[in-house]
């Protein structure tokens, strides 16, 4: 399951012998500790003239007291932990030349595991104004070509935030700018204004989640113990759910977070009721809701037989779908509630013999999409993440060759790990991110599939 | 940290006992998935399983009762050990009985008696035991020797005892299923038992089979799914045999009877195997179930223990419950037919129909209980309706925490009622209980 390459590629001797072969050497990506602060290094901060963004950046970095700069100064400095461009006001095609001035002179000054921002209006909200429009689309392309050109391990993201949504991007700038998102990059995101009372941050960015109960499923292991575990970090109570034969290790799991094991297949006729008493009876209700439970059952569709068909799509998309629908109608799940759906890129790209799953991982998207505007009566939050490649013990049973390609085939160069989709999931669901809905969030590396 | 409050009962109106669930691991074959597991392991595991369940981690559990029939010497502090060896605090006391296969039942019914008299707030009760891993002791001669070795003063006295050395003393001691008064085995005992009371195969054979479809049933409809956590890749009974029937049953060989000119009826099939597993059961005030939002499953009301003397007497050794379930009831005030389930533990499935049989005969009844005429009869469909140790299997000490934990969630389920559990034992005892909703 270790990537043997990453670990040859960052020694001494396989290091030199890596360089010379002319292959790719994969970073080693600077991930989250508690405690770690947000940047470690100063933050340069620019934008296109008025800005609607820059002044609740530039409060929210002073507040963390970092160092932020507003012109890269020549010579001794250390590079920048980030750089965060604003570009909400650029309105027409010529003004995207604010954003080769202002990164032209400064890309190259960013560290390694760096951080680029760029922060925009979203297209959809330019009314008829063409010119404006099409400039605000046209920060897709750059940032995503930025991208592949920062340093080693360094992430770039667009933030589209709304008309009045300037104070509510904390948790995702909070996200985009520290190592929780080692393993996401070139994606765009959209913040709105949060509905109704769903707009306080938590008064703990160190345990944000303190006082509420999650629900995982596919908690046993793999992934599904990594979001256990790091919604438990932020201070959840989680209720870990796997199907009963997977249930010695869903117990530690949930021994391990201090949660509680649900064993239980959510495929089943009664299972949406089952959980909703569940958390009604321990708890009162749930305030996160993670669909992690996924399987594959590879074949082309000309291949495969029926039953292959029906259990991917009965674990992967009927359940979610089954579980929202009742958690909602039971009211099971409190206000400013979030859930957040594992979608996969193959289900935003498509993958040979995987008919079964994509149409699962894109029927997820579908959810998140149809769902999002009822979660606003809530009010609450619906999300999904898109992995690629992680490093699981699923991914270790792949041929060889497969599983390298799948490895390397990313701006990062390697798998992610387990952890880099729980911290996507984290921020999700996370009280001040209830500005972020409908949106899907690929845990990628920047995979060049699916792009 | 140590508790440092006392349970806030004042002991002086005894309080309810509430069954919050249970956990035990799959029980397996003799010899089978858990050959290399000891008591503590699986115990251990058990309560680990259960920790998950209920979020009991670092909690401070007001006592844990278990045991084990089969023990090693140096598991004497058996249930210490596995909860040291646990998440759950390791402030929680314990302590270890051992009551033969009503281990288990007898664990539940002290915690509960202490929860109702405001001891305790909550406890965890049950058992474990292994047939894979018992305790082999050496030869009594050799024992004998050595102990004289290790209380001899001098290295002269040390060496005249190695000619008290004899090659049969390499041949240790096996534990045996087998009476110490009698010689007997408890198939032996129960063949009487079968032959006296006229049990024929096919009653034996159809008890046995609908345990083991009751038992698949159950699984099916994920019955077990927050009673079973799957311990070393063994996620159902390795005992269970779904497709049972008394046709296939019919075609095994007697195991046990025919000695005393009976006719053999007991086969392997309506018999229960030896098993290793375990199972626990958590209990608790109404109070500390509120406070850790854990709802209450039902509620333990009435125990009752007997014994026989099957030594001297004419009752056969697994007769007892026949007794206890009589004495309680009338303490109860209630009639053998006011239970919505009966838990009655299949020994043998003769041993089952004996006791049925015997409360059904008036005479019998006013002969041995005193009785005006017949105990009655019970509706058979509410008998072991999610199976029992025929076909689940008995792992000694482990099944009266099955039984208990089991029938409570029988009675949630259904929302309200009454379920009685009999648990027969060796040594001629039997305890008996009633779970109330």
């Amino acid at each position: 399951m270790a990537d043997r390459f990453l670990e040859i590629a960052n020694a001494r001797v396989g290091g030199a012998v890596v360089k010379r072969a002319g292959l790719p050497t994969p970073p080693r990506l600077k991930r989250y500790e508690p405690g770690q602060p947000l940047v470690e290094a100063p933050v340069l901060l620019g934008g296109a003239p008025g800005g609607r963004m820059r002044e609740p950046v530039e409060i929210l970095l002073r507040g963390l007291d970092v160092d932020v700069r507003s012109r890269a100064t020549s010579g001794a400095d250390k590079p920048f932990a980030a750089i965060v461009f604003d570009a909400s006001t650029i309105a027409s095609t010529e003004d995207l030349r604010e954003l080769y001035d202002f990164f032209h002179p400064v890309a190259r000054t960013l560290a390694s595991n760096g951080r680029v921002l760029v922060l925009g209006t979203p297209p959809e909200d330019c009314g008829d104004d063409v010119p404006r429009a099409t400039a605000q689309r046209a920060l897709e392309g750059f940032t995503r070509s930025l991208g592949k050109e920062v340093k080693p391990g360094s992430t770039v993201q667009l933030v589209y935030v709304r008309e009045g949504a300037e104070a509510h991007a904390e948790s995702t700038l909070r996200f985009f700018l520290s190592s929780k998102s080692a393993y996401v990059s070139g994606q765009v995101v959209r913040v709105g204004a949060p509905a109704g009372d769903d707009a306080e941050g938590p008064d703990d960015w160190e345990h944000p989640l303190a006082g509420q109960v999650a629900l995982v499923t596919g908690a046993s292991r793999g992934i599904g113990a990594a979001i256990a575990a790091t919604l438990a970090r932020d201070g959840a109570h989680v209720i870990a759910l796997d199907v009963p034969a997977q249930g010695a290790a869903l117990s530690e799991t949930a021994n391990d977070v201090g949660g509680e094991a649900l064993q239980l297949d959510v495929t089943a006729a009664d299972a949406p009721s089952a959980i909703v008493d569940h958390v009604r009876e321990r708890h009162g209700g749930v305030d996160v809701v993670v669909h992690n439970a996924g399987i594959t059952r590879d074949k082309t569709v000309a291949g495969m037989d029926e039953s292959q068909w029906d259990a991917v799509l009965a674990v992967n998309l009927t359940a979610p779908v089954r579980v929202s629908e009742a958690l909602l109608a039971e009211r099971a799940l409190h206000p400013r509630g979030r859930i957040v759906g594992v979608s996969s890129i193959g289900g935003i790209a498509g993958n040979r013999g995987q008919t079964n799953y994509g149409a699962s991982k894109a029927g997820v998207i579908g959810l998140v999409q149809s769902m999002a505007p009822r979660m606003v009566e809530l009010p609450g939050t619906i999300n999904a993440v898109a992995p690629a490649f992680i490093e699981t013990s699923m991914t270790a049973a792949m041929p060889l060759f497969t599983r390298e390609a799948g490895r390397r085939m990313n701006t990062m160069v390697q798998a992610g790990a387990p952890v880099d989709v729980a911290e996507t999931i984290a921020w999700l669901a996370s009280p001040g991110s209830g500005g972020v809905n409908g949106e899907v969030v690929r845990v990628c590396g920047q995979s060049i599939l699916g792009a | 940290m140590i508790r440092l409050v006392a349970s806030k009962s004042n002991g002086s109106s005894p309080r309810r006992a509430a069954i919050l669930g249970g956990n035990r691991i799959p029980f397996a074959r003799s010899g089978g998935a858990y050959a290399q597991a000891g008591n503590q392991d699986m115990l251990t595991a058990t309560l680990d399983g259960l920790v998950s369940r209920f979020s009991l981690q670092d909690e401070e559990i007001g006592e844990v009762v278990a045991g084990a029939v089969l023990k090693h010497s140096r598991d004497f502090n058996l249930t210490r050990e596995s909860v040291l060896g646990s998440r759950l605090a390791s402030t929680t006391p314990t302590f270890d009985i051992q009551q033969a296969c009503d281990t288990g039942i007898e664990a539940t019914i002290l915690v509960a008696n202490k929860i109702k008299l405001g001891q305790i707030e909550s406890g965890i009760a049950g058992g474990v035991d292994t047939t894979s891993d018992a305790p082999i002791e050496v030869n009594d001669d050799l024992r004998r020797v050595l102990m004289d070795a290790n209380a001899a003063k001098s290295t002269a006295d040390r060496v005249k005892l190695l000619g008290r050395l004899r090659p049969s003393q390499v041949v240790p001691e096996f534990p045996r299923n087998q009476e110490p008064r009698t010689g007997l085995s408890m198939g032996g005992h129960t063949a009487l038992m079968a032959s006296e009371w006229e049990i024929t195969r096919e009653e034996q054979d159809e008890l046995a089979a609908a345990s083991h479809q009751n038992l698949a049933a159950a699984y099916e409809r994920g019955f077990f799914d927050d009673l079973v956590t799957p311990y070393l890749g063994l996620t159902k009974d390795q005992n269970l045999r779904a497709d049972s029937s008394v046709e296939k049953l019919a075609k095994l060989k007697p195991a046990f009877g025919g000695e005393n000119g009976e006719t053999a009826t007991m086969t392997a099939g309506n018999s229960t195997p030896l098993t290793d597993g375990a199972g626990v059961v958590l209990l608790s005030s109404e109070e500390w179930a509120a406070e850790h939002g854990l709802p209450v499953r039902a509620y333990l009301t009435h125990s009752e223990t007997a014994a026989v003397d099957y030594v001297h007497g004419e009752d056969h050794l697994l007769m007892a419950p026949a007794y206890a379930v009589p004495r309680m009831l009338e303490r109860a005030g209630l009639g053998l037919g006011d239970f919505d389930f009966y838990e009655i533990h299949e020994a043998f499935a003769a041993q089952v129909l004996a006791t049925l049989k015997a409360w059904e005969d008036p005479d019998w009844c006013r002969e041995h209980l005193g009785l005006d005429g017949a105990l009655g009869a019970i509706d058979r469909s509410k008998l072991n309706v999610t199976g029992s140790s025929l076909a689940v299997g008995h792992p000694f000490a482990a099944t009266g925490g099955r039984i208990v934990a089991t029938l409570a969630k029988l009675l949630d389920e259904k929302g309200s009622g009454r379920g009685l559990i009999s648990v027969c034992a060796a040594g001629g005892q039997g305890v008996v209980a009633i779970l109330e909703k």
